[in-house]
């Protein structure tokens, strides 16, 4: 799409009224709230068509014109687009007919949905000439930072947890990327990139960069809308960690709807997190937005925000569009990786469990109906997190490489497992005089 | 007592550029009244309606966010660092255009 086509827009502060252009900068001076990017969609109302962006390329780039994307840049990685899958297996078993996986485990180039994010935020990095870029992240976004970077010719220093999963850290470092363990948790890293935002002039992502950097994730919302057929679902379910990316999807629900690309639909939004870490479903259950942090303790470490920033608008928003949120258990969040791998085929990280796990159990509260359009997103790939099931599943022994040996085995294992599954008797209900 | 309070970069408008601070206020509360006298524009900025510190402003003793350590009722210790850190994330919910 060519860059003549792309909505103007700006920073600016919802709660001060004051404009800032466009700059690397994330806090109003005046009210020190969040800076937010405006677009000026009347300017191109009507240039912008499903066949405008049905032309475009089959990446999230075809929604270039509703993206910060700054004039004369044309990003060409080819991020985004990726499978909205008719979750029908899983469906059945949960008892929902119209069930929908957006599968953001398979995003190019890192199998996250960070890929988007950083997509935009180093486009606007290139566009404000920093060399250096980076992010404090709980794993997949330093892998998405470092491999972008990386194409782009930037210098990347990342900082994480120390306590992060090995794959998330081997999987940063591969790119070239300088890596910094912090020893502590993700809000301690978070708090230190904040003082390190405002010492170096470095592009942080999700620091001076992230007015940009959040509205990424709008175009997860857009290609679910453009692949139901340009309609919006009855529900959505998001994974929150900081409590961005559940209003980012609304926002461009609200975006499509107002450039009449799709018909207005009171979407609910149902937000799922980790019984470890809580704070938004917890706020969402007490009917306030007023977030008290914790201290995370979960397996699912990308969702390990003990103070998401995001927390009180998400709140506020799941209720006032009568959405709902839950969080589950580490066990059922393993469950919940199983259950997707077993019925759908797709591995999913921590992240995808807690999702898998709070749609079912929304589904069996009757809160989320049988019939009615559902996506829940799946936003991480579960190679990165095989230490969870580490010892869950018996590799069985080697078997040597001839048809006696094969079929011998193979009665063996049919003999082990009924005696592997075999129950209790059922006690009796009425105890024996 | 003196405690040491470290002033984030959004706040340097209101402050001559001066990052860092002593005082010897012994609340929160009173660390914000105090920045209010030492920075009086700083001082009407900070502070909502009702006149406590404005939500989106996070407050971190040492490596702690004082939510942890009792909020409003901590009280400081001699040495304390005290940060102010806005939050960052954030965005404006539906209406875009």
């Amino acid at each position: 799409m060519s860059s003549a086509c792309r909505t103007p827009y700006e920073l600016y502060s919802k709660e001060s009224g004051k404009s800032y252009g466009n700059q690397p900068l994330s806090i109003c001076d005046e009210s020190f709230t969040p800076l937010e990017v405006k677009y000026d969609f009347d300017a191109v109302r009507g240039l912008i068509t499903r066949k405008t962006i049905e032309a475009g390329p089959l990446n999230m780039w075809r929604y270039a014109s509703l993206l910060p994307i700054p004039e004369g840049l044309e990003p060409d990685l080819p991020v985004g687009l990726t499978p909205l899958v008719r979750a029908k297996n899983l469906g059945k078993r949960l008892g929902a007919s119209n069930l929908f996986i957006k599968n953001d485990a398979v995003c190019f180039p890192t199998l996250s949905f960070k890929d988007r994010v950083v997509a935009v935020a180093l486009a606007n990095a290139q566009a404000f000439g920093f060399k250096v870029v980076g992010c404090s992240s709980t794993g997949n976004l330093a892998n998405s930072v470092a491999a972008q970077a990386a194409r782009l010719g930037l210098k990347a220093c990342i900082l994480v947890p120390a306590e992060l999963e090995q794959a998330k850290i081997l999987n940063t470092l591969v790119y070239g990327a300088r890596l910094v363990r912090i020893d502590g948790n993700y809000d301690h890293v978070n708090r230190l990139c904040s003082l390190i935002a405002d010492q170096y002039n470095w592009g942080f992502v999700n620091v001076n960069l992230r007015p940009y950097y959040a509205e990424g994730s709008k175009s997860l919302g857009f290609e679910i809308a453009e692949q139901l057929g340009w309609r919006l679902p009855d529900n959505v379910v998001v994974p929150m960690a900081g409590g961005s990316l559940i209003r980012k999807i609304k926002k461009a629900f609200d975006e499509l709807i107002y450039l009449g690309l799709v018909e207005a639909k009171n979407v609910r939004f149902f937000g799922a997190q980790a019984t470890g870490c809580s704070p938004i479903s917890r706020a969402v259950q007490d009917d306030t937005e007023t977030i008290t942090p914790q201290r995370p303790n979960t397996i699912a470490r990308s969702l390990a925000i003990g103070n998401p920033a995001d927390g009180p608008y998400a709140s506020r928003m799941i209720r006032e569009l009568g959405g709902w949120a839950e969080d589950v258990s580490d066990i059922e969040i393993v469950a919940g990786i199983q259950e997707l791998a077993e019925t759908e085929g797709i591995f999913t990280e921590t992240a995808g469990g807690v999702t898998t796990a709070v749609t079912a159990r929304l589904i069996a509260q009757g809160r989320i109906g049988a019939h009615e359009t559902t996506v829940f997103c799946i936003t991480g790939n579960g190679l990165k997190t095989l230490d969870c099931l580490q010892g869950r599943f018996d590799v069985g022994r080697a078997v040597r490489p001839r048809l006696a040996d094969f079929e011998e085995y193979l009665a063996e294992l049919d003999n082990i497992r009924p005696v592997a599954t075999v129950v209790e008797p059922e006690p009796e209900l009425v105890p024996a005089d | 007592m003196s405690i040491r309070v470290m002033l984030p970069a959004a706040f340097a408008r209101h402050t001559d550029g001066t990052k860092q601070v002593e005082s010897t206020a012994t609340t929160l509360p009173i660390l914000v009244e105090d920045l209010g006298v030492k920075f009086p524009q700083l001082g009407t900025h900070i502070k909502d309606e009702e006149g406590k510190l404005r939500k989106f402003i996070n407050v971190y003793v040492n490596d702690e966010d004082i939510r942890f350590l009792g909020g409003d009722t901590y009280q400081f210790q001699d040495r304390d660092e005290v940060m102010f850190i806005p939050s960052i994330a954030g965005g404006c919910s539906g209406n875009s255009a």
